[in-house]
């Protein structure tokens, strides 16, 4: 890094940890079984997203992506709910949580 | 009122009946049915008469546009001209007598309101049909009556014994109805694509204009023409549905094939007769088709037992010998003949329908005899058609058919030889049928014999209507030698619709061949008359069993064998045709390849879905990898086209 | 420490926790290293000068959410390592995508890295404090943020319509 700026790390820095964060939530989601950490990857992911908002809100002066992340963090919260509701409801028709249970889909 | 509301009123009079008989007749009182089509077809009829008593030139009524073209429109236009209104006369008018007559005779039957329904609706049809101004809607009208035709021969269609084959019959008729009305059809489209218009004045005008353009196309349509009339008229080779048409109602059989619909072929040539007039080969096909069938058909009728097959037969017989007429040219002579012929053979009809009501459903000649005592009004009457048929002198019969043979005589002595002999046959048949019938003794036993009564008023006033004009239809065109001023008065009425190409003036002959030829029919009728009274009433002769006859009666009596060899000729193959391609074709190659295209779509399934693993991490991977390919796309598409 | 030292070292600190929640077996864990990570992106969000979103994501996400993903896993009382084993080579599949995905858009981006290397901000940002924010959410995005209330709403009952217990049925 040539210069320091007063937020710390460079643009690229925080570009770097974000897409590490999505990537990292992806593989988590791609092999985790049990349904809650899935959908806390998920959440990982979602806050990957964010970081990068607001990254680029407060290299460009712009308060308008930190508004689209409180959005992101209300929808996540909905989604959370909703997503643990029916968690519960599969786990209460067959007592498990095992994603690999819930082949119903197959061909 | 104006003359075009009047012709549409006349027109939708008859709709109007078939309407109500066929939406509401069934819960109807069986006389309001039958005297409301009946009210119908005769205010038609007065309508019509007042129409023809004011008649002053060709007017044409356009109701509606059904289509319109680039190059050529759809009308649904009316034609009143002298041709029109007198084939209006005739139908409207044996038409209200033959609803009259069915009042009684249909009285017992249970799908009263439907016969009347459907009586109606085949006059509205063939008003369409002669009233139509151009081919389009003569051609609605010919397709209404054939199903009119259709539905009324298989009427029965549900009795106990004759249903299947009274519906067989009906399929026969349509079918070969259905040959013809290819025929018409083609002709409406070489029309279209040459003249552009179906009119009937616009045509014979273009042609009129300019003949020699179109003496080529004139002959294939006037071919199609006929071929189409040959399958309505039931001439050789499409004859053989009418006399199976005698399956349906004796009424029917009197207005639909004798009197009507089977002379829309002949209306349809004498209204194409600009058409025909370029083609003279088309006319002489005509003639020998004529001549054939006049021959053939009154052949066959000598030894047919059945009381209606006889008439049937002598009906293909008379449209043969207009047909001839039409081959000569002679349009207005085959009018007259389709006038008087309608008169008396619709008379002889009813008169064997009022027979076969009185033997309680009875056809076979063979099963009769002495009945002019005990229907003795029927008898009169019956006989008075025979005679008019058979040329007696000076009834209707004997006018029309002594055009006709002196037309063939103008021509060709070899024509009028061979017509000659049809006339002979048609006597000896018609005074066979009427002696076996009417004369000798009641054959039919005691039981039935009991049984036998004279028909109701409703059916004994329209045949001594009929008679009356069989007796006088004759003064309609009286030769011109004896009476100059009256003579030929019907020739010079329908003169302005049917000599419009060539201004052929109507041949008169002169006085002596006239005179002789007159005798010599005279005496052809009288002599048959005397043979036939000695033979049948003297000697007693009765008609032969089966196994009794010789071998031109036996010929005579199967019908010349002529539906066998359709049978082997095209039924057989088309049936074998078709079971080979339903066994080999559609189950080997139809079958098999829709079956094979199934199986590979089953098995290309089958392969696919194990695709769909139904394992979230495994669409999620998939998922991800779409995404890897997507950006590296457009990374890719970045870099290198930039 | 300057700045960028802290930042490197919050940097790392939120990508080694992220990988502990991916790795660890225990879902409990899981659900801690998690909250741990939002910390540390609170903490990211603190030096990039957005102190609301900091708190937001504080109280919601590791509060709030987190909470209720803890009280799932006591409530269905899954505190035991069942979780089957995932194959190797599923492991290894998913660790490919994973990295392929890294890759792909880190070369995606990489005109921004370009960009944004001599890019300084020219004074000390303040679009990420609570007056700035509040006064644009109350104006600019009033309608989104009522319809989010109702979003909420609708969260709500789904929740508790899914996770009540159906009537039981007697025949």
């Amino acid at each position: 890094m040539e210069q320091l700026n007063n937020i710390g790390a460079s643009l690229d820095f925080y570009i770097f940890v974000s897409i590490a964060l999505f990537s990292i939530g992806a593989i988590g989601v791609l092999t985790r079984k049990n349904m809650i950490v899935l959908l806390m990857c998920i959440e990982l992911m979602l806050n990957a997203v964010n970081l990068l908002l607001v990254t680029f809100s407060t290299f460009f002066g712009n308060g308008d992506a930190q508004i689209f992340v409180f959005f992101i963090i209300v929808v996540a919260a909905a989604e959370a709910t909703i997503g643990l509701s029916i968690l519960i409801m599969a786990y209460r028709n067959s007592k498990s949580i095992d994603i690999e249970m819930f082949n119903k889909l197959n061909g | 009122m104006g003359k075009d509301m009047l012709l549409l009123i006349l027109i939708s009079l008859p709709l109007i009946g078939a309407a109500i008989n066929g939406i509401v007749g069934k819960k109807l009182p069986k006389a309001i049915v039958g005297s409301l089509a009946t009210l119908l077809v005769f205010a038609s009829f007065l309508i019509a008469f007042g129409l023809f008593i004011g008649l002053d030139k060709t007017s044409i009524v356009h109701l509606f546009q059904v289509a319109k073209f680039e190059d050529f429109t759809l009308d649904i236009n009316f034609q009143l001209d002298s041709l029109s209104i007198w084939m209006t006369l005739i139908i409207t008018g044996i038409g209200s007598l033959i609803h009259l007559f069915s009042m009684g005779y249909m009285s017992h039957d249970e799908g009263y309101h439907k016969f009347f329904t459907y009586l109606n609706l085949f006059i509205f049809s063939m008003l369409l049909l002669v009233l139509g101004s151009n081919y389009f809607v003569l051609f609605f009208g010919w397709e209404g009556v054939g199903i009119c035709s259709y539905l009324l021969i298989g009427f029965h269609y549900n009795d106990t014994e004759k249903g299947i084959a009274n519906s067989l019959a009906a399929r026969k008729a349509f079918i070969m109805n259905r040959i013809g009305d290819a025929g018409l059809l083609f002709a409406l489209f070489m029309m279209l694509n040459k003249f552009h218009t179906l009119e009937f004045v616009e045509i014979g005008k273009m042609i009129a204009a300019s003949p020699e353009l179109y003496t080529g196309i004139a002959g294939a349509i006037t071919l199609c023409l006929f071929l189409a009339a040959t399958g309505k008229s039931a001439q050789i080779p499409l004859f053989t549905w009418l006399p199976d048409a005698m399956a349906g109602p004796t009424p029917v059989s009197a207005l639909i094939h004798a009197a009507t619909m089977v002379t829309a072929g002949i209306y349809l040539t004498v209204r194409s007769n600009f058409l025909f007039e370029l083609a003279p080969t088309t006319k002489d096909i005509i003639l020998v088709i004529g001549i054939a069938t006049t021959v053939v058909a009154a052949f066959i009728a000598m030894r047919q037992n059945d009381i209606k097959k006889v008439l049937a037969y002598s009906t293909v017989s008379q449209l043969g010998l207009m047909f001839v007429a039409l081959g000569m040219g002679a349009y207005t002579v085959a009018l007259f003949h389709v006038t008087t012929h309608a008169f008396f053979k619709a008379l002889l009809f009813l008169g064997s329908g009022s027979v076969i009501h009185a033997m309680s459903d009875e056809q076979d000649i063979r099963k009769m005899g002495g009945l002019s005592k005990l229907t003795p009004i029927t008898h009169i009457t019956f006989l008075i058609g025979t005679l008019a048929i058979a040329g007696f002198p000076f009834l209707s019969g004997f006018f029309s058919k002594d055009e006709i043979l002196a037309h063939a005589w103008m021509s060709s002595p070899v024509v009028y030889g061979i017509l000659m002999i049809a006339v002979i046959m048609t006597a000896i048949y018609m005074f066979r049928l009427y002696f076996l019938v009417f004369h000798g003794s009641f054959r039919g036993g005691d039981k039935l014999k009991s049984h036998v009564h004279e028909s109701s008023l409703s059916m004994t006033i329209p045949l001594m209507v009929l008679a009356v004009l069989s007796v006088f239809g004759g003064i309609l065109n009286l030769p011109g030698i004896v009476f100059h001023n009256a003579g030929h008065w019907m020739t010079h009425f329908l003169e302005s619709t049917t000599y419009g190409l060539n201004q052929i003036k109507p041949e008169h002959m002169d006085g002596t061949q006239s005179i002789i030829m007159m005798c010599v029919a005279s005496a052809v009728a009288l002599g048959v008359l005397a043979w036939s009274y000695s033979t049948y009433v003297k000697k007693q002769a009765l008609a032969k069993e089966d196994a009794e006859m010789n071998a031109w009666e036996k010929l005579s009596n199967n019908k010349l064998y002529i539906d066998e060899i359709y049978q082997t000729l095209f039924v057989q193959p088309i049936l074998w045709l078709s079971t080979t391609l339903a066994s080999q074709f559609e189950q080997r190659i139809l079958n098999n390849g829709i079956f094979k295209m199934t199986s590979a779509i089953e098995a290309s399934g089958n392969y696919t879905r194990k695709w769909q693993s139904g394992f979230l991490s495994s669409y999620l991977f998939w998922m991800v990898m779409g995404i890897i390919g997507f950006i590296s796309y457009y990374i890719i598409k970045s870099s290198f086209w930039n | 420490m300057s700045l960028q030292m802290i930042s490197v070292i919050l940097g790392s600190l939120t990508i080694a926790s992220a990988l502990m929640v991916v790795l660890s077996k225990h879902p409990i864990r899981s659900v801690i290293y998690l909250v741990i990570t939002f910390f540390f992106i609170s903490s990211m969000y603190i030096l990039m000068n957005a102190q609301f979103l900091a708190i937001v994501n504080m109280i919601v996400y590791a509060g709030a959410i987190m909470v209720l993903f803890l009280f799932v896993l006591m409530l269905l009382n899954l505190n035991k390592e069942a979780e089957p084993e995932t194959s190797r080579m599923g492991a290894i599949t998913a660790v490919i995508a994973g990295g392929t995905l890294f890759l792909v858009m880190i070369t995606a981006l990489r005109d921004t890295f370009q960009y944004g290397k001599g890019y300084t901000p020219v004074k000390v940002q303040d679009a990420g404090l609570v007056e700035q924010l509040g006064k644009m959410l109350f104006s600019k995005y009033l309608v989104p943020f009522e319809i989010s209330s109702i979003l909420f709403i609708a969260a709500m009952v789904g929740a508790v319509l899914l996770a009540k217990r159906e009537k039981q049925v007697i025949d």
